[in-house]
């Protein structure tokens, strides 16, 4: 704490400004929150009153029943949580596999290599949007397709297209050799001279050590994945693959908007992150420092 | 998500001596361990970049072959009202943006730089909305931004303004979108401000303190310079997101009322899936990528010290 701190008026008065504005602010991030419960509980005739009722009087869990049964809402559910664990799998795996071989194994054209995969960040999504989706059109032999990719829709429609675009992110394989380069050289001589293989090293002696990365890097692929939009939308058309987001359009007909089940929805497609976050907020904040990513 | 990390300095390898038959074992599996990541790099990134550029001298409608048709797409691009307007809407949009995220950002983050009881607690809010997707956000906002039984309006008018009816009017539908984003962005860059923040050097307050500088000559001579190259970072995360701008406005207010906030992406989207004009979209594309990785190269030998060349 300060300890010049005297509290003359003149501080007092500073100091309370401070925090007013600080409160301010606060009020303006949470309101969104705030008015999404609060809306999602109250039944429809207090919903559009005016003024508004800050609180609400009565409590109603009416919205959530109807979100699950106006739409499929409990099979979006499904489908963004099964992409969104399969996406951070994938990147977990195979970012390690490859930010490890970056970091600690010695092979001809590594820099050149790596520096490829990195300069993938710089090529921005909006890009590949179409000819990524060509691929994923004509994959030969699934989807209906013959061998040169013909004939059926592919891998669209398919968990596939959005696990495998993004199932080793540059960022991912990125991270994971920063990490694996600050562990120590003597523990893979050890092994060497027990016998381990190179496999082995890695998954039982490495791996292990980077469970503090591994979380950070679980967090923001499922954040990310879970907040896919428009590529889910460019990639599914059949409406039993859409995902919680693009779920949430679902309730607005012809420009009728059904307010509190939307709501509804809105508070269970925001949970999950919400309490990924709030119970690793510690690794959140500060590898966004590190790296400067963005969730 | 894109993402920009800083670039650690590579840790000098001697030269490996290739004869050896455990360094021949260590390639060949380094080698099976960068396969799977670097052949969905080939798939899905290297392959579509090269791709994208061909199909822009093409027509390709998914049903019918793809026909070569030359610059006949740039040519059009230049005289497509719609795409200039979403490029102009783009640059309005991030006009307004990114300065005031600048402002608030850096404002904030020197607020919870100060020694005082509860900044952790604030810290924790303020990046609450970070952690929402943006379609949740967008949807909950809009909402908020309706004309009679909005929050934001009924908040207004306890001060006296009256709102205008903000997403059915073209005068304010940007507006909206630019407050959605601010509200969704500002934690992080809050938090990569603290970041920069922790690396000034406390010592330089002191002196000047000494020497009779004012805290506003502090700010100005101390903290902006430190704070150059986290400044740059933000400036240039913001400005990429900025120009890929789609999901607002595809939920909030559907590129309208009119055309005012149709953005490049959108036109993209709309041509490419909708419309099915999928050479066409892919020459608008292109072009927005270029003019996105020119801003990150520029910037980027601007800046050379600041760890992202």
């Amino acid at each position: 704490m300060n300890r010049n701190l005297r509290w003359t008026p003149w501080v007092v008065l500073r100091e309370s400004l401070f925090y007013a504005l600080l409160v301010g602010v606060a009020v303006v991030m949470a309101l969104p929150f705030y008015w999404m419960v609060v809306t999602s509980f109250k039944p429809d005739t207090d919903i559009f009153s005016e003024p508004i009722r800050w609180i609400p009087q009565r409590f109603t869990f009416e919205h959530y029943v109807k979100a699950f049964t106006l739409v499929p809402f409990s099979r979006y559910f499904w489908n963004s949580t099964v992409m969104a664990l399969l996406g951070v799998l994938a990147n977990l795996v195979l970012g390690s596999l490859a930010g490890y071989a970056f970091a600690r194994m010695r092979f001809r054209g590594r820099e050149g290599l790596f520096k490829m995969k990195l300069a993938s960040l710089l090529i921005p999504g909006v890009v590949t949007l179409i000819p990524s989706f060509i691929i994923l059109k004509s994959f030969p032999l699934v989807g209906g397709n013959d061998l040169l990719g013909h004939g059926g829709q592919g891998l669209l429609n398919s968990y596939w297209a959005i696990v495998l675009p993004g199932a080793a992110g540059a960022f991912a394989v990125f991270f994971m050799r920063q990490f694996f380069r600050t562990l120590p050289d003597d523990l893979m001589d050890a092994a060497r001279v027990d016998g381990a293989s190179e496999f082995r090293i890695f998954w039982s002696i490495y791996l292990p050590l980077c469970g503090p990365a591994l979380a950070t890097l679980g967090i923001f692929t499922f954040q990310a994945g879970w907040n896919v939009f428009l590529w889910a939308l460019i990639v599914f058309n059949d409406p039993k693959m859409s995902t919680v987001q693009m779920g949430l359009q679902a309730f607005s007909f012809n420009h009728q908007t059904d307010y509190g089940p939307l709501m509804a929805a809105s508070v269970v497609v925001s949970l999950p992150v919400l309490i990924v976050f709030l119970f690793a907020q510690r690794y959140f904040t500060q590898s966004i420092s590190f790296t400067g990513a963005k969730g | 998500m894109l993402r920009n990390p800083p670039v650690a300095p590579t840790r000098a390898v001697p030269a490996p001596p290739y004869r050896s038959r455990l360094l021949r074992h260590e390639s060949r599996m380094a080698y099976a361990f960068i396969t799977p990541a670097m052949g969905l790099f080939l798939i899905f990134t290297l392959l579509p970049a090269v791709f994208a550029l061909f199909l822009s001298f093409t027509n390709y409608d998914i049903l019918s072959p793809i026909k070569w048709v030359g610059l006949a797409n740039y040519e059009r691009l230049l005289t497509d009202d719609l795409f200039r307007r979403g490029v102009l809407n783009v640059a309005y949009y991030a006009l307004l943006y990114v300065p005031l995220m600048i402002a608030l950002s850096l404002s904030l983050g020197l607020a919870l730089n100060r020694k005082r009881p509860g900044m952790a607690l604030f810290r924790t809010l303020f990046y609450l909305p970070a952690v929402t997707s943006s379609i949740a956000a967008a949807t909950v906002w809009t909402w908020m931004f309706q004309k009679d039984y909005g929050v934001v309006n009924q908040a207004l008018d306890v001060v006296g303004i009256r709102g205008p009816n903000w997403l059915a009017s073209s005068d304010s539908a940007m507006y909206a979108i630019v407050i959605v984003t601010l509200w969704q962005g500002l934690g992080s860059n809050i938090i990569i401000y603290l970041a920069g923040l922790s690396g000034v050097p406390t010592f330089l307050y002191e002196a000047a303190a000494l020497d009779g500088a004012s805290p506003w000559q502090q700010f100005c001579y101390i903290t902006v310079p430190a704070l150059r190259t986290t400044t740059f970072f933000v400036v240039f995360m913001s400005l990429i997101g900025a120009f890929q701008l789609f999901d607002q406005a595809y939920v909030m207010t559907q590129g309208g009322p009119g055309y005012a906030t149709t953005t490049a992406v959108y036109q993209i989207y709309s041509n490419g899936f909708t419309q099915l004009r999928m050479g066409y979209a892919s020459a608008q594309a292109f072009v927005l990528a270029v003019a996105i990785l020119c801003v990150s190269l520029i910037s980027m030998r601007l800046n050379r010290d600041s760890g992202l060349g």
